[in-house]
């Protein structure tokens, strides 16, 4: 190969080495490319944290974070709640009965008490009843994964055949599967509770109407649960050949009558079924939205019948009843606010340690200036 | 990965098959009892059958059970892969750990999550690991492939010749025939050389680093063949010792068919890897092949090396390990606490499949295992994968880096070893090799001082300013490439090159001159690798430019010289013009120096003994064509008239110059040489033929043309490469040494006369001694002359004393000669320059036949001869007049000052391990910077143990004393120690103190073990430097320090003899490009030239320590962030191990959304610019401190994750609690939390955004929450039965999820961005300075590097252009200088040695002596020239008959003044 006259130099900012040379190659073989990116000269910022940076920053974040906690704690303020533990401990209600009675009898009888409130006000709407149980662990590792969501989906080999995550609850002690299987399906909250309104003291008691749909999520609802395909057009024929968790009473396909509600679609058992994240929780159990009560509950004296299932005593846990408004934030919420207003106001006030040190330092700067 | 132990492995598993091939041997009636005299025994001994027919049946018994010449040093094969490198990866302990908690996983009580899940994380990091191992293996793979099957003539039996096999096909036992510049195969006994005198010349640089020639002799009794080697006449038995690592030790014997044996040594034994030069054809038999050979012997293969990040990073994880530990006990203590809690079986309590429910105990241990399985992300298992991928990466960029690539290799940085990048930046201890590492290897004459007269050589100096690319040299070379030739006949030196085009350039002290179109065609055997083939000098060390002032002078003394052959009436006298004439013969002919020429590669001008005849080859051609040429020998020229018709072919091109030689041979036959056996003894026996030697005209006065027309130029060939230097030196002056012999020097004066001169007597160079002597006799005068070379101090100590001069006159000059040369040698030598001085003699007749025969005597005798031959040596060697003195640059690589000085201010220890002589070694050290002109040098030699113990309790005490007050931080002492605590000695500057050692010196202490000693006294050094040591002594220092003082170090080398040091540091790097590739192949980073160190270290090192240091920290943090999350939910799950995030999310987190950020932090990220990093080197100690990852950043770093974890948790906790939350719901804004929060964690630690930076850190963020949604719209029943379906699209339509997700990142990030802000601001650490210098515009930032860099030094380092302006006085070196009696010099011969006072009083009185010496630096004053012995001498006390002191006078301004011990 005839050598052909090749610049070598790079950049030709060396002195010296922007000299020509002859090469038989424009430029080594091995030479590396000189980019940006191999080169690790690509264009960067460089961000320095400092006072001058961080004091805007304290401040506006803390202004802003103040601001936010105010609106959000006032809003939460806002929000109304009333709640009943009707655990019926004893001396606290006419629900101690029902407790004593259920105590040490499995299944336990069943058992009604009721709840006596007024309110002075309206409250306002759209209101949501919930039951709260505390104590009870649906988040338990063994307790959590003791379900079927194919079955639950309506799979019918699944309704035959459920996972053994299911066991011991998976099929009954003479082999029919069981269906819902699964520790959550077998501890399901059977209380139910209804509303009734004394318009007028010494009035008669009219019932509130819950709307006991559209609790769950609409997904759950609409995808996540469905019942296994039709056999003649029964649920019940479906359902042929399982057998109800043992701590059931009836069938699934019995929870309801309203056929839209009941099997595995059945809103008590799907809302049961999205296992709560912490020991103390609420469920939905209905919202009041209907009638005259769409606005909220008015005044009035109010009683809830409490059909008394449930036991609790095993794990030391509490059953309430929640009534709550609901604002543009939730539910009542008002530690947010708070969490707001703490982190806002430790953001000035590191705002203001950071100016005490940024000016102080400037001295010293000054000073070493002066060495 | 283990590759030590593999390697180490492989060896015993040689051993084992040798073994048990010669238990069997011996079982088998091999050696029968008809050859019972030959039992040998194979345990002890290695026994070689020569391979041809009348042995080959032993041969094939025993060569068999020898090893072949395959090497093999990959780790795997085809099929051993697989289940090996799955083996040594279960090594590693996390790997193990993870596939512990797999199987854990796999018991159905303990399943936390999916089983094949759980693997998966396992397998893509083993698999992602094995690839990587994989490729490295291949490639390792093929170069053992490319040697093996590289070719070698092998004597084959059957066809009676030589036949071309590959490598591997060598066995034990054949003969191998080796052509010029082929690489030996295999260590083979030489057994014939086509070499007449039975010589063959070795390169050996693929070994050693060294390319000046090396002599190897045929066996005895093998030398005198007169024709070409017979294999199957040999009928020798080879008796040897075992295969061993010495390169330089090797014995045996050779069994004749008649019982009779010969010995030989190392001295006929070629090595492997070794380079055949000037030796048409060797043939050997090997003794040793493939991994037995003391080459691969000597290559202990790579050890494993762990960095010392991860070495930290180990610790850190038995730390988490703890806390994991702890968190399960938690686990397990609260899940049985909290299940002891229930009188009965709560619902959620769920009873086995049985429907039994387990013991509280058991349940509690279950539950601790199962925590393990949870919690198992703690211990970072991406981390290893990210480590290796950011090393890759770090590596990519290493490659890549211009600043590494050197042009004129063609190669950039080369990375072996992937794992150790981020060393680079902690080193705190560099061993460095010298030759050819700081150094070309290029020796250039600089200037010279003749009769007090100085001759600056400014044009000579200026030439070597100019840039080296215009280096005549290559532009030849590809002048050369455009010739073209057959491809297989590649001819001559050239176009070799021209092959090679990748190294234009190659190192060697001997020069070629080009001849244009010499294209003789000849065959010879490539060994076609990236070798260099034939070494040779840039003209940057054969082009002297001469000093025009001194060039008349020359001339002059030309010609006054030329008179002399006419008249003879001139008396010789001490005048300048005939000094100059005779400095310049010295040059010329007082070396070791072969001449040969071009035409062919490294050819030896030789004139042979006539009678060998030889069959037609090179060497006779050449030796005929010399022999026209320089027409000495008329007879040797008849009697190979036979091959005329092939000479005249192939010196048809020279014949014009034939004529006028032919016509010159008649005059010059005319001698009494008629015989070779004649000229031979005429030397030594027959002072008549001398005598009427000098009569006859020896000297030939050749009409040649113009030196610079003169017909085949010649070729230098030294054995160091100053002789070189001076030669060409002398050359520039036209005085060139044509050719020589062992009897006889041939030089051609300027005018084109040729002077022979009658080598009487080489005395050698030896260290001993220090100098050289040729004792010639003039042609022209013919008086007997001795011309003396050598360091500067000896020569000052042996000459006349100019005081026993009678003329006044004389005296005086020569007084002031000697003065003012010393002068000259003392600015030379600060200059750097290597000096030497030229001194001569003229003696009687009369007394050289005495001392001659004296001298016969010496060499006769057998008991101490060496002492004899140094007493005749001194004998000799005395009185001499001083002629005058050279300076010789020993040409350091480019940059390599600036590199020491930066390496050093970032708080680097130096040290140079060299195999090379004391002398050379300091020079260098001083022109590098190593040593400063200010330093206190102490110098310690000796062999005895206790001697060495009390010189290293002497120097430690007294160099205490100097550092009294900086005890404590030693290490630093370097900066610490003047910008910090202001002296509060009387001196302000306190001399650094510099340590000269050498390798008998470090085998006491190493025997003595004195290694702590030694370290102490290392700790207060600047520099050390250890000359003469053999490579194991390189790697026993490297491990010493290593090891004992628990340091980083890093070795840098070129030459095999670098090998085992490079492997014994933490990092080696070896210099690719100049010598063999051995030095490469075992480190760990190839550089081609030293100054890349200070890139590679300062900036890469720095970065990548940085970067990976501050990843490291970021994935402990990130993972205990994360786990936490989990724990502090098993409260609120009765410890039940349940999570609040879906398993999927849980590896997407880890495995996608946050790997890449750290990724590419590690990768990318500058925290400063190279410029900064560069101009400031104190930066790396940041490094060198493990400032960025050590305990106490791990636990800040754990706190800081313990607190975000907390807030991440406790904050969506509070919002969700008393609410009818479900576990996903609660656990997506946790999740989303903690990502905004680690991924904003790691925004902050970034220093450098670029835009690769800004998306990938958003693109992580944005992938999050697109894979989220889409897995948690599309997943209804596919993960059953955790079922995150649609969560994440419910949150998002919840304010409250945007709500707790803008809030809680800010509060867990508050105080680390409190306190970076507050650092940021108020901090001074040097990091931050540098970073804050970083952010300004590029001109001030200059302003404030420069104001930065004055404040940190207030007294600048003095630059080597300045030598004069030093701010410190000069202090003198001391040496203590101890030698056992063994020690050659005798020491009856006090001039040689000065004894001097060890301890502390020498010391002080140097200390005092300051200001004497301070001014002498501004004014040299004359009277005082050094090292007289008549001067420095005052007999010292003497105690016990043993120790010899004396008080070293102080010398002002001479540095080197010595003063030493002897006991």
């Amino acid at each position: 190969a005839a050598p052909r006259l090749a610049q070598r130099g790079r950049g030709g900012g060396r002195p010296g080495a922007a000299a020509m040379t002859w090469s038989a190659t424009a430029r080594g073989a091995h030479q590396p490319d000189n980019t940006a990116f191999t080169q690790q000269r690509l264009p960067a910022w460089q961000p320095l944290l400092s006072a001058s940076i961080a004091l805007p920053l304290f401040f506006c974040a803390g202004l802003a974070f103040i601001g936010l906690g105010l609106g959000l704690y006032y809003s939460s303020n806002g929000i109304k709640e009333l709640e009943y533990d009707y655990t019926g401990d004893a001396g606290t209600g006419n629900c101690s009965l029902c407790a004593a009675a259920g105590q040490g009898r499995a299944p336990p009888p069943s058992c009604s008490c009721a709840w006596y409130f007024s309110l002075a006000e309206l409250f306002q709407g759209p209101v949501y009843l919930y039951y709260e149980l505390t104590n009870f662990y649906q988040n338990n590792r063994r307790y959590g994964v003791s379900r079927d969501d194919r079955q639950l989906s309506g799979v019918r080999f699944a309704l035959f055949h459920p996972a053994n995550e299911c066991a011991p609850y998976q099929r009954s002690a003479g082999g029919l599967p069981i269906a819902p299987c699964g520790a959550i399906a077998n501890s399901l909250f059977n209380d139910s509770f209804s509303l009734w309104h004394q318009r007028q003291p010494g009035g008669p008691y009219v019932e509130v109407p819950l709307d006991r749909t559209g609790i769950a999520w609409w997904t759950d609802y609409h995808v996540k649960f469905r019942n296994p395909p039709l056999v003649n057009g029964s649920l019940a024929l479906a359902f042929r050949g399982t057998v109800p968790p043992p701590n059931w009473h009836r069938p699934v396909y019995e929870l309801s009558r309203d056929p839209n509600n009941t099997g595995f679609i059945n809103q008590d058992f799907v809302v049961w079924m999205r296992t709560a994240a912490l020991p103390t929780f609420r469920k939905l159990y209905a919202r009041i939205r209907q009638g005259n009560y769409s606005a909220g509950l008015p005044r009035g004296a109010y009683r809830v019948n409490i059909t008394y299932n449930y036991p609790v005593r095993a794990f030391g846990g509490h059953k309430l009843l929640i009534f709550s408004s609901i604002s543009w934030m939730g539910g009542k919420n008002p530690f947010l606010g708070i969490a707001y207003l703490v982190v806002g106001s430790l953001c000035i006030l590191t705002g203001f340690v950071m100016l005490v040190v940024y000016i102080r330092y400037q001295d010293q700067d000054d000073d070493d200036d002066d060495d | 990965m283990a590759l030590s132990v593999d390697s180490s492995w492989l060896r015993w598993q040689w051993r084992v098959r040798e073994g048990s091939a010669q238990s069997a041997s011996e079982a088998t009636p091999l050696l029968s009892a008809e050859k019972a005299r030959r039992s040998y025994n194979l345990r002890r001994q290695r026994v070689v059958f020569p391979n041809n027919s009348t042995f080959h049946q032993d041969w094939e018994k025993v060569s068999r059970s020898y090893p072949g010449n395959r090497i093999h040093t990959t780790k795997y094969t085809l099929f051993t892969f697989l289940p090996q490198n799955l083996f040594e990866q279960f090594h590693r302990w996390a790997n193990l750990y993870f596939l512990l908690l797999v199987i854990l996983n796999w018991i159905p009580s303990m399943e936390v999550f999916h089983r094949e899940i759980t693997m998966l994380p396992l397998a893509i990091v083993l698999f992602i690991i094995m690839v990587k191992d994989g490729l490295e293996d291949l490639k390792r793979h093929r170069f053992d492939k490319a040697i093996n099957c590289s070719n070698i003539r092998i004597y084959e039996r059957k066809v009676h010749n030589y036949v071309r096999k590959p490598w591997k096909d060598v066995r034990v036992g054949d003969f191998i025939q080796v052509q010029c510049n082929e690489i030996i195969p295999a260590d083979i006994l030489l057994l014939f050389s086509s070499d007449p005198s039975g010589i063959c010349h070795l390169e050996t640089a693929n070994l050693d680093g060294e390319t000046n020639l090396k002599q190897r002799r045929v066996v005895k009794g093998f030398s005198q063949q007169e024709v070409q080697f017979q294999p199957e006449r040999f009928c020798n038995t080879i008796v040897c010792e075992k295969p061993n690592n010495h390169l330089n030790r090797f014995k045996g014997y050779m069994e004749h068919p008649d019982q009779t044996r010969t010995g030989f040594n190392s001295e006929n034994l070629l090595l492997r890897g070794c380079t055949v030069r000037n030796t048409e054809v060797a043939v050997g038999i090997v003794i040793y092949a493939g991994h037995e050979t003391k080459a691969m012997l000597n290559n202990s293969g790579p050890r494993y090396k762990r960095s010392k990040i991860e070495r930290r990073m180990n610790t850190d994880i038995f730390f988490c390990i703890g806390i994991l530990f702890l968190m399960c006990l938690i686990g397990a203590v609260g899940h049985s606490l909290w299940n002891g809690t229930f009188e009965e079986h709560p619902p959620f309590d769920v009873p086995d499949t049985n429907g039994n429910f387990l013991p509280l105990a058991l349940e509690g241990v279950y539950m601790f295992l199962t925590m393990i399985i949870l919690l198992q992300v703690l211990i970072p298992i991406s981390l290893y994968v990210s480590i290796e991928l950011v090393k890759l990466g770090q590596v990519f960029f290493l490659h890549n880096d211009l600043d590494l690539y050197d042009e004129e290799t063609d190669s950039s940085i080369q990375c072996r070893a992937l794992n150790i990048t981020e060393d680079l930046g902690q080193i705190q201890y560099i061993f460095s090799d010298k030759t050819g590492t700081l150094t070309e290897n290029k020796m250039v004459f600089r200037r010279c001082t003749i009769m007090g007269s100085e001759y600056s050589h400014q044009e000579n100096a200026k030439r070597l300013e100019t840039p080296k690319e215009l280096d005549s040299d290559s532009e030849e070379w590809t002048q050369y490439q455009c010739l073209s030739f057959p491809a297989r006949w590649v001819q001559g030196p050239a176009t070799m090159r021209g092959q090679k085009s990748a190294q234009p350039l190659r190192r060697c002290q001997s020069a070629r001159v080009p001849i244009q179109g010499h294209s003789r065609q000849r065959s010879m055997g490539h060994y076609e690798n990236s070798q260099p083939a034939v070494a040779f000098s840039s003209s940057i060390e054969k082009d002297v430019t001469p000093d025009k002032n001194l060039l008349t002078k020359v001339r002059d003394a030309a010609l006054w010289l030329e008179s002399l052959s006419d008249g003879r009436a001139t008396k010789p006298s001490f005048s300048t013009t005939s000094s100059i004439a005779d400095f310049f013969l010295a040059l010329t002919i007082c070396n070791s120096v072969m001449v040969s020429t071009t035409t062919e590669p490294r050819q030896r001008v030789t004139i042979p003994p006539s009678t060998k005849a030889l069959g037609m080859s090179l060497e006779k051609i050449q030796q005929l064509f010399q022999r026209l040429k320089l027409s000495s020998l008329s007879q040797s020229f008849s009697s190979t008239a036979p091959s005329d018709t092939d000479l005249g072919e192939s010196l048809g091109a020279n014949a014009p110059t034939m004529d006028s030689d032919e016509k010159d041979d008649s005059s010059v036959c005319s001698g009494g040489y008629s015989t070779d056996g004649g000229y031979r003894s005429s030397v030594w026996d027959q002072g008549d033929i001398l005598g009427s030697g000098s009569g006859a005209s020896l000297e030939e006065e050749l009409e040649t043309p113009a030196p610079g027309l003169a017909g085949p130029e010649l070729c230098y060939e030294a054995e160091s490469p100053d002789e070189a230097a001076l030669v060409h030196a002398a050359h520039a002056y036209s005085f060139t040494l044509v050719s020589r012999t062992p009897e006889q020097v041939t030089v051609r004066l300027p005018q084109g006369t040729c002077l022979t001169f009658d080598l009487l007597c080489t005395l050698g160079f030896d260290s001993v001694r220090k100098r050289m002597s040729v004792v010639v006799r003039h042609p022209l005068t013919g008086e007997i002359v001795v011309y003396t070379k050598g360091a500067d101090s000896v020569i000052m100590d042996l000459l006349e004393d100019p005081a026993s001069v009678t003329d006044i006159d004389l005296e005086k000059k020569l007084k002031k000669t000697q003065a003012r040369t010393q002068k000259h040698l003392d600015l030379y030598a600060r200059d750097g320059l290597r000096t030497l001085c030229i001194a001569k003699k003229v003696i009687s007749e009369e007394d050289f036949r005495r001392w001659a025969s004296f001298r016969h005597e010496a060499e006769a005798s057998l008991e101490n001869r060496d002492e004899l031959l140094m007493e005749t040596a001194q004998h000799l060697e005395n009185r001499l007049t001083l002629l005058g003195a050279t300076g010789i640059e020993d040409r350091l690589q480019e940059g390599v000052p600036d590199t020491i000085a930066a390496l050093r201010e970032a708080g680097i220890q130096v040290w140079v391990l060299t195999g090379d002589k004391q002398e050379t070694a300091v020079n260098i050290a001083y022109s590098c910077r190593l040593l400063d002109q200010t330093d206190t040098v102490y110098t310690i030699n000796t062999e005895n143990q206790e001697t060495c113990d009390s010189i290293l309790n002497c120097t430690l005490e007294e160099v205490k004393q100097f550092h009294e007050p900086q005890k404590p931080d030693r290490k630093l002492f370097g900066f610490r120690l003047r910008s910090k605590t202001p002296s509060t000695t009387s001196a302000a500057v306190l001399p650094e103190v510099g340590l000269v050692i050498d390798g008998k010196t470090l085998n006491a202490i190493f025997l003595g073990k004195l290694e702590k000693k030694f370290l102490e006294l290392t700790g207060y050094c600047r520099s050390v430097l250890c000359c003469r040591c053999t490579p194991l002594q390189k790697s026993m220092i490297v491990k010493l320090v290593r090891d004992k003082l628990s340091v980083m170090t890093l070795s840098i080398g070129d030459g095999a003899n670098d090998v085992s040091m490079i492997q014994a540091a933490d990092i080696g790097i070896g210099i690719s490009g100049q010598e063999g590739m051995q030095a490469v192949m075992s480190s760990d980073f190839a550089i081609s030239r030293f100054r890349h160190l200070k890139k590679l270290l300062l900036v890469h090192g720095h970065w990548c320590y940085s970067r990976l240091a501050r990843m490291v920290v970021y994935y402990f943090y990130k993972n205990v962030c994360y786990v936490n999350l989990l724990f502090w939910y098993q409260f609120f799950c009765g410890f039940s191990a349940s999570t609040m995030i879906d398993y999927w999310q849980m590896i997407f987190f880890n495995l996608f959304f946050t790997s890449l950020p750290p990724l590419i932090f590690g990768i990318l990220d500058k925290d400063i610019s190279a410029e900064t990093l560069l101009a400031l080197p104190e930066l790396y100690k940041s490094g060198q401190n493990s400032e960025c990852y050590n305990l106490s950043t791990f636990w800040i770093s754990m706190l800081d994750a313990f607190y975000q974890s907390l807030i991440c948790f406790f904050i969506p906790y509070l919002t969700y609690k008393d609410s009818d939350i479900d576990v996903f719901t609660f656990g997506t804004p946790i999740n989303t939390i903690s990502l905004t929060t680690i991924l904003l964690h790691q925004a902050m630690e970034m220093k450098t955004w670029t835009i690769i930076h800004g998306l990938i850190l958003l693109g992580s963020f944005l992938m999050y929450f697109a894979v989220s949604l889409l897995y948690n719209a599309t997943c209804v029943t596919c993960n059953s039965p955790t079922n995150p379906y649609w969560v994440m699209e419910v949150q998002f339509s919840d304010l409250t999820f945007y709500l707790v997700c803008f809030l809680t990142p800010v509060a867990a990030l508050l105080p680390r961005y409190f306190i970076l802000s507050l650092r940021g601001t108020y901090e001074k650490s040097l990091l931050l300075k540098a970073q804050k210098i970083d952010q300004l515009p590029r001109d001030k930032r200059d302003l404030e590097i420069q104001n930065w860099r004055s404040r940190q030094r207030p007294a600048p380092v003095p630059s080597m252009s300045q030598p004069s302006q030093h701010p410190m006085p000069h202090r003198p070196e001391q040496a203590f200088r101890a030698s056992t009696p063994k020690s050659s010099s005798p020491p009856k011969r006090k001039h040689i040695e000065d004894w001097v006072l060890h301890g502390q009083r020498g010391s002080r009185e140097h200390m005092t002596d300051d200001p004497c010496s301070g001014d002498s630096s501004a004014k040299l004053s004359s009277g005082e020239h050094l090292l007289g012995p008549n001067r420095t001498m005052a007999p010292g006390a003497y105690s016990g008959g043993q120790t010899n002191m004396s008080r070293c006078s102080q010398r002002g301004s001479h540095r080197r003044s010595q003063s030493s011990l002897t006991i």
